[in-house]
């Protein structure tokens, strides 16, 4: 089929959704379209909450100093005063469209202390805050009755003169091919966390729109840009929240010491979590871990604490750790949570290419810089996602169509044919897929080196190679679900790639990006963003300034 | 340690029927359901389908049954399902047409969320800053908003079973969210309608509901909860209603369920009530009629239920 609208949002989580309810209020025609129903989005793994400064005493300048240093300075502080400005209106819009957000004793919005933040201005839906803003931006796409393609999944973009022009679009129900025509496409699928292994990531989260849009000509920026979370499982690696910490837990050691006291005297656990990261890494590696963790100790808070504002966590930690946490503390261990780096946009989600905007985690305005403060993602997912949906909405009233029919998909018609027409069994998807997911979290994690990020590197190129030969088993046509985890895959791959090219790029530790051979942040040469661009043979590095307003980068003590 | 999956397969494109196939994977002692389900499909047969997603039970992706009952796959430990290294049954949700192997059809799900108008309706001004509410009246939504939607509710409602256009456990928690909200502004609307047929009045309180929910809301609650506020509001002209009130009077009176009373009584129209007359008489024909009229005598202890009505309406 062929299916034409103004503006296509590919991507049905929080940004994705807020794009289109935005695009819609402006009168534009707007289709969503995603892998998964709208509601499995990622979105829902936030817990803690959403930031933003609208308790008396705060000001949006402190919630923006608290972000651009968060970020290590590597943040653009346009971006970033832009989002702490309109958090307060976007809260109070998601309260008014139903978010059941917690109150104090007067009824009014009720705030929670969060990591690197000088104020307790995290609001939250006991912790499941993401699920309850995903939910509520679902109840209004229905109310907007917007146009929802689920379970299709995007294998190309169309691209004509140098614009984009729609998607070209796999119906798992059925696995016919369709395609989606639009004057503008916003991206907004997410991470990529599936990349590394273990990771706190949805196994949706495969990096499919930053390979779409690196594939269509935009740069990836900032890639090397990896947040480890402080507080993982270890045995699969689910997330316990930084509303643990928030709420007063300790971290301790196998001494019973509470550590942070070494790396961050003042914010103690609530420093920046790239800050907590390492230091719970140092730890380990020094041999004052258990087995390969240190321990969350929340026992001090009490029940009623903890099964009023965690309990979800509290039964995760239950079903994955076999600990109660009103007992006994949890072993946690720093675990890949959130790329900083994504599609680059301006403040306006534009990106370099004319026709695509991207919005949330698939994006790098920059707002996080080397590390994002929790409780800033979704925040960003509204702020951007709306900015998103305004462009997108804006630039349709005057691009037009793609020409051509049902053969603008023939392409990927053919590449389906060659994946699942091999008759011979080549290599599978899934062992290649944690190959990568090991290799990423081996030598991308928390400490790298020049050597670690070369064999990285060397081995994600040579997996490239093997994924050429694979074999989809499966030839079904309805939901085949082999393939698109094949197809997840590839984008994987390209994605992987830009990561380790980005992180061998920057010569020096900042954020999330630490280098034992470069172990000081050097803002004379890497005060700057690296650039990833696609080309026909080794990608393209390059790097751009970052925007300082008033804040001159100091040294970053906790 | 190994894990024995006996999986329940369908190929919509094949001409075979459902099947069972059965596999076996080496897992660490900690695994899921879903981790050995991914890792057949990942490392053994790559044609097993199924939705799956976040592995942290809150994308509701993965609701199947296992073990004859309706479980997240993500929040259930193969220890916990087969102590004993036996085999763990797995079967697609039930209630939803199969699309693929554990792949169910959610179409009618969403169709019946949307039924109940599931977004705020406030009325009058929006205040400049948020509405100002009594947190415990939050808390209390936070049980329905816990709702991840996963369809193991609908998949194991007796009521569904037998009536398909029932809205469902999830719908009418759903439902109760916004019934329940002091910002919206269209309770007694949304009351009559979900009173109106297949709606609030249509569960049997079986419990299956709140057995199976993975995240502790609870539907038949909720229900029971729209069924009170739906009777405050004076929606009382509902065979629901008179079912309930007649079965607590003859209880009141008599100390024990007058059965035919209750259901004369609770037909609202004369048509209702004559068409139960051919069910009396299969009944009485065979030996299965509930004594009635001068029959149904006063049980010994009466007086002691009696007070127990009388206390607690003193109480209300």
């Amino acid at each position: 089929m062929v299916y034409e609208h103004d503006v296509l949002v590919i991507g049905a989580g929080l940004a994705g959704l807020r794009a289109a309810i935005e695009a819609t209020r402006k009168g534009v025609d707007v289709a969503v379209l995603t892998k998964v129903h709208p509601v499995r989005s990622h979105t829902n793994a936030a817990q803690g909450g959403i930031n933003a400064a609208l308790n008396e005493g705060d000001s949006w300048e402190s919630h923006a100093y608290d972000t651009v240093k968060g970020s290590d300075f590597l943040g653009d502080q346009d971006a970033i005063e832009v989002l702490c400005q309109e958090a307060p209106g976007e809260i109070i819009e998601l309260e008014h469209m139903g978010v059941v957000f917690n109150r104090d004793e007067n009824g009014r919005l009720g705030s929670r202390a969060f990591g690197g933040a000088s104020q307790a201005r995290t609001y939250f839906v006991a912790d499941f805050t993401g699920q309850a803003l995903l939910h509520t931006a679902y109840e209004q796409s229905l109310k907007y009755q917007i146009r929802t393609y689920s379970e299709f999944f995007a294998t190309s973009l169309i691209m004509e003169d140098g614009a984009c022009k729609g998607c070209i679009a796999l119906e798992l129900r059925t696995g016919k091919l369709h395609v989606v025509k639009a004057k503008a496409v916003i991206l907004a699928t997410g991470g990529v966390g599936r990349a590394f292994e273990p990771s706190t990531n949805a196994l949706i989260c495969t990096g499919d729109g930053m390979a779409l849009a690196y594939g269509g000509g935009a740069p990836l920026m900032d890639m090397e840009m990896i947040q480890y979370h402080p507080t993982t499982i270890k045995s699969n690696g689910a997330l316990i929240t930084e509303a643990a910490r928030g709420e007063g837990a300790y971290l301790i050691n196998s001494l019973g010491e509470r550590f942070m006291a070494k790396y961050a005297p003042n914010m103690m656990e609530l420093a920046s979590r790239d800050v907590v990261s390492r230091a719970e890494q140092t730890e380990i590696n020094e041999g004052r871990g258990v087995d390969g963790c240190v321990l969350l100790d929340l026992r001090h808070l009490g029940e009623r604490v903890i099964s009023t504002k965690l309990s979800q966590v509290r039964d995760l930690a239950i079903d994955f750790a076999n600990v109660d946490m009103v007992k006994d503390p949890v072993p946690i261990r720093p675990g890949m949570h959130y790329i900083m780096g994504g599609i680059k946009t301006d403040i306006t989600a534009k990106t370099q290419v004319a026709g695509i905007y991207a919005a949330g985690e698939t994006a790098c305005v920059s707002l996080h810089g080397g590390n994002r403060l929790g409780a800033n993602s979704l925040l960003e997912l509204v702020v951007f996602g709306r900015r998103a949906g305004e462009s997108a909405a804006a630039y349709a009233t005057s691009s037009r169509h793609a020409r051509g029919g049902e053969s603008l998909a023939e392409k990927d018609a053919q590449h389906i044919k060659q994946l699942t027409g091999a008759k011979t069994k080549g290599e599978m998807a899934g062992p290649l897929r944690l190959e990568l997911g090991k290799t990423m979290n081996e030598f991308c994690g928390v400490y790298r080196t020049e050597d670690g990020l070369k064999t990285a590197l060397d081995r994600v190129v040579k997996l490239r190679e093997r994924y050429k030969g694979i074999t989809v088993q499966d030839k079904g046509s309805a939901f085949n679900t082999n393939l698109t985890a094949a197809l997840e895959l590839g984008n994987m791959l390209d994605v992987a790639e830009v990561i380790c090219r980005a992180a061998l790029f920057r010569r020096e530790s900042r954020g999330a990006h630490t280098r034992l051979d470069f172990p000081t942040r050097d803002d004379e040469n890497w005060l700057k963003h690296t650039l990833v661009y696609k080309t026909d043979g080794e990608p393209r590095l390059d790097t751009a300034p970052v925007t300082i307003t008033r804040w001159q980068p100091v040294e970053r003590k906790y | 340690m190994e894990v024995k999956l006996r999986v329940r397969r369908y190929d919509p494109e094949g001409d075979r029927k459902p099947y069972t196939q059965e596999y076996a994977v080496e897992m660490p002692d900690s695994a899921t359901v879903l981790d050995s389900l991914i890792q057949v499909r990942e490392e053994v047969d790559e044609t097993l389908g199924l939705r799956c997603s976040c592995r942290s039970s809150i994308c509701g992706s993965c609701a199947m049954r296992i073990n004859g009952r309706a479980r997240l796959a993500c929040k259930t430990k193969v220890v916990a399902v087969a102590p004993n290294g036996g085999t763990v049954n797995v079967e697609p949700a039930g209630n939803m047409p199969v699309l693929k192997d554990l792949i169910v059809d959610f179409e009618v799900f969403w169709e019946k969320i949307k039924a109940v108008v599931p977004w705020l309706r406030p009325e009058g001004p929006e205040p400049e800053r948020e509405y100002i509410v009594d947190n415990d009246k939050m808390l209390n939504l936070n049980t329905t908003v816990a709702c991840i939607m996963c369809g193991a509710c609908v998949s194991d409602c007796t009521s569904l079973e037998v009536d398909p256009g029932f809205l469902g456990p999830a719908a009418l928690a759903k439902a109760y969210r916004f019934v329940g909200d002091p910002r919206d502004g269209h309770k007694l609307d949304r009351l009559k309608q979900y009173t109106e047929a297949h709606g609030m009045w249509d569960c049997a309180h079986c419990f299956m509901c709140v057995e199976v929910c993975p995240k502790d809301v609870a539907p038949m609650d909720w229900i029971l909860e729209l069924r009170r506020e739906a009777e405050a509001e004076g929606f009382t002209n509902h065979n629901g209603v008179r079912h309930g009130r007649s079965i607590a009077e003859s209880v009141k009176e008599a100390g024990w369920l007058d059965e035919g009373k209750v259901a004369m009584e609770s037909m609202g129209s004369i048509g209702e009530k004559l068409a139960l007359v051919p069910v009396g008489m299969r009944a009485f024909f065979r030996g299965k009629m509930p004594p009635m009229g001068p029959m149904h005598y006063q049980r010994p202890g009466a007086e002691s239920v009696r007070r127990i009505f009388e206390e607690l309406e003193a109480k209300e």
